[in-house]
């Protein structure tokens, strides 16, 4: 079986569930009495448990972050690229653990799961998530895995602002941090992106309040929309253009409203296909997560003042074609690094692909990753001798 | 290391903050870090550079100095280091007051277009030098802004910045009592360390 596997791929890959059955207070003042998480690891933990490595997913993802679920998946976990034997997250050398947040869709407790008090599922009443929140929770199944401290915590996008969170919150904890196409809180632009994907989701008929579950239906359409602008906000002009151009379906123009132009099939494949297997309510709430996620706001705007308790270095790395979370974004992260006097590396990926770049393999952003980790696993290897 | 390397490596103090402009692959830093207990941070563009000093654990940040250091507060740290880089700025007079306003000690090494080879090659063929400190064609250099030792010097005095100390290096680390008496002449690179005021 596993010989039908890439060599650099880690291969068949299981979820894990683990159950919390202490209460966790969440910074909307509600509490999760019980919770679970879904998880999945790759590689060894070492006798000395300093080897882990966290990572923390996007949006839209998940805990499937490397290898494959079966012989048949057709494809690898979303951040395979960089997972895996040999790669910038070498699993020779790294305990990889990758969860899907509370919140999600896809195993861990969410909207979609049952409400112990009310024996319904919670649907919109899940509570509205947090980073902080959601660091916290990490922290917990950190505790369950045996791992005191990650030899680093690596994100991209709202992972990334994951990272940044383990390192305000649990300085002690994390030796390491990368953080990925981030920003250190979103802009009015990108709340007005999040805001339109929420209202289409909000306004479409089958949404019910966000009980549609409960009437068997699925608000296809806002979804569709939902995914359907954010994935604009993914790709850069230059990829939209390379990958699509003006081309049309068929070779002349139908002066109607169907699909014509290339890009208008693939958004909409796009859309269709995300809202089968995303979760309304979960949508809503990790757009939320990204709005509200700004860890200067406690400290009058002072992003120095908020990175103080950072007790670890920094790898932050943006690239030149993303718009979404643009590179002067990641400077402000950079530079507030500078001012509070903490070790920090930036790099600025040359790369066509817009915000979807952290996704996809790239040599240079490979080289410094991979040099950053090496390097991490280096001096793992001086502890332990 | 780089002769000119060693030498700022032995006016650098222990435990200084620095900032080192063109780090490179990061080598200078990274002993500085080893073995005198400095901390600091590296501009570079160059990506292999910078993933060298990734992997060295030199705190690296893709910068161009062109840009200026205005992502660094006023006596953010001890010290600020150039090497073979102040040649190739679009204004170096403007980036030495910044260095000396992000630090109150700066050394600047860079290529002296005084040296006695350079002179006779212009003066014998006519032609702009080509040597192992200037490897470029006119055309093609990054090297925008050449300048002697002597030159340098006078930019410090305009600028009423003290010349703290000041030597010559040639590529093959071993000075020579000739260029220590006329180093405009016989130092193929000029290192000064600079400080703020008189």
């Amino acid at each position: 079986m596993s010989a039908s596997f890439p060599s650099d791929s880690v291969g068949l890959v299981t979820p894990q569930i683990a159950t919390f059955e202490s209460p966790l207070a969440l910074a909307c003042g509600k509490t999760l009495e019980r919770f679970e998480l879904i998880y999945e690891t790759y590689g060894t933990l070492s006798a000395e448990r300093n080897n882990a490595v966290l990572v923390c997913h996007a949006l839209s993802g998940h805990h499937h972050a490397a290898g494959y679920h079966s012989a048949d998946e057709r494809k690898p976990g979303w951040w395979d690229a960089y997972i895996g034997p040999g790669k910038a997250i070498d699993t020779d050398r790294f305990f990889v653990v990758s969860l899907n947040n509370l919140g999600g869709c896809h195993g861990s407790t969410g909207p979609c799961s049952l409400n112990p008090e009310t024996g319904r599922q919670w649907g919109p009443t899940f509570p509205v998530m947090t980073v902080a929140d959601w660091v916290h929770s990490q922290a917990r199944l950190a505790d369950r895995l045996g791992i005191e401290r990650f030899a680093a915590v690596v994100g991209g996008s709202l992972g990334g602002m994951q990272a940044m969170q383990w390192s305000i919150a649990y300085p002690e904890r994390v030796a390491n941090v990368a953080v990925i196409a981030a920003t250190p809180r979103l802009s009015a632009q990108n709340i007005a992106f999040n805001e339109v994907a929420r209202q289409a989701i909000r306004s479409d008929p089958d949404f019910h309040d966000g009980w549609y579950a409960e009437h068997e239906a699925i608000p296809k359409l806002g979804l569709k929309l939902a995914r359907m602008i954010g994935h604009i906000t993914y790709l850069s002009e230059h990829s939209m253009g390379s990958r699509f151009g003006r081309d049309l379906r068929s070779d002349q123009l139908n002066f109607g409203y169907d699909v014509e132009f290339q890009v208008e099939s693939y958004l909409r494949h796009q859309g269709d296909t995300f809202s089968t297997r995303f979760d309304a309510n979960t949508y809503l709430l990790m757009t939320k997560a990204l709005d509200y996620f700004d860890p200067a706001g406690q400290h009058g705007g002072d992003l120095a003042a908020a990175l103080a308790p950072v007790a670890c270095p920094y790898l932050v790395v943006s690239f030149t074609t993303d718009w979404r979370f643009a590179p002067a974004r990641s400077r402000e992260l950079v530079n507030a690094l500078l001012r509070a006097g903490k070790s920090v590396s930036y790099v600025n990926v040359d790369s066509p692909h817009g915000h979807d770049a952290f996704l996809l393999p790239n040599d240079h952003y490979e080289a410094v990753f991979g040099s950053f980790m090496r390097r991490i696993h280096v001096e793992l290897s001086g502890e332990a001798a | 290391m780089r002769a000119d390397l060693e030498l700022i490596y032995d006016w650098v103090p222990e435990h200084a903050r620095i900032l080192d402009l063109g780090c490179g692959d990061g080598t200078l830093l990274a002993a500085l870090a080893k073995h005198k207990n400095v901390s600091g941070y590296g501009l570079e563009i160059d990506p292999e550079g910078i993933t060298a000093c990734l992997g060295k654990g030199v705190n690296v940040l893709e910068q161009n100095l062109d840009d200026g250091l205005g992502n660094f507060d006023d006596d953010a740290c001890d010290l600020v280091i150039m090497t073979q880089a102040l040649q190739a700025l679009r204004r170096p007079d403007v980036m030495l007051d910044e260095m000396l306003r992000v630090a109150p000690e700066c050394i600047i090494a860079f290529p002296n277009f005084a040296y006695w080879k350079h002179r006779l090659h212009l003066t014998l063929r006519g032609r702009m030098p080509v040597s192992r400190s200037l490897p470029h064609a006119w055309y093609d250099t990054p090297n925008i802004h050449l300048s002697t030792f002597r030159d340098f010097a006078n930019l410090c005095r305009d600028k009423g910045v003290t010349i703290v100390d000041q030597a010559v290096g040639s590529a093959d680390h071993e000075g020579h009592w000739s260029s220590r008496l006329w180093p405009n002449l016989f130092g193929e690179t000029a290192i000064f360390r600079v400080r703020r005021g008189r």
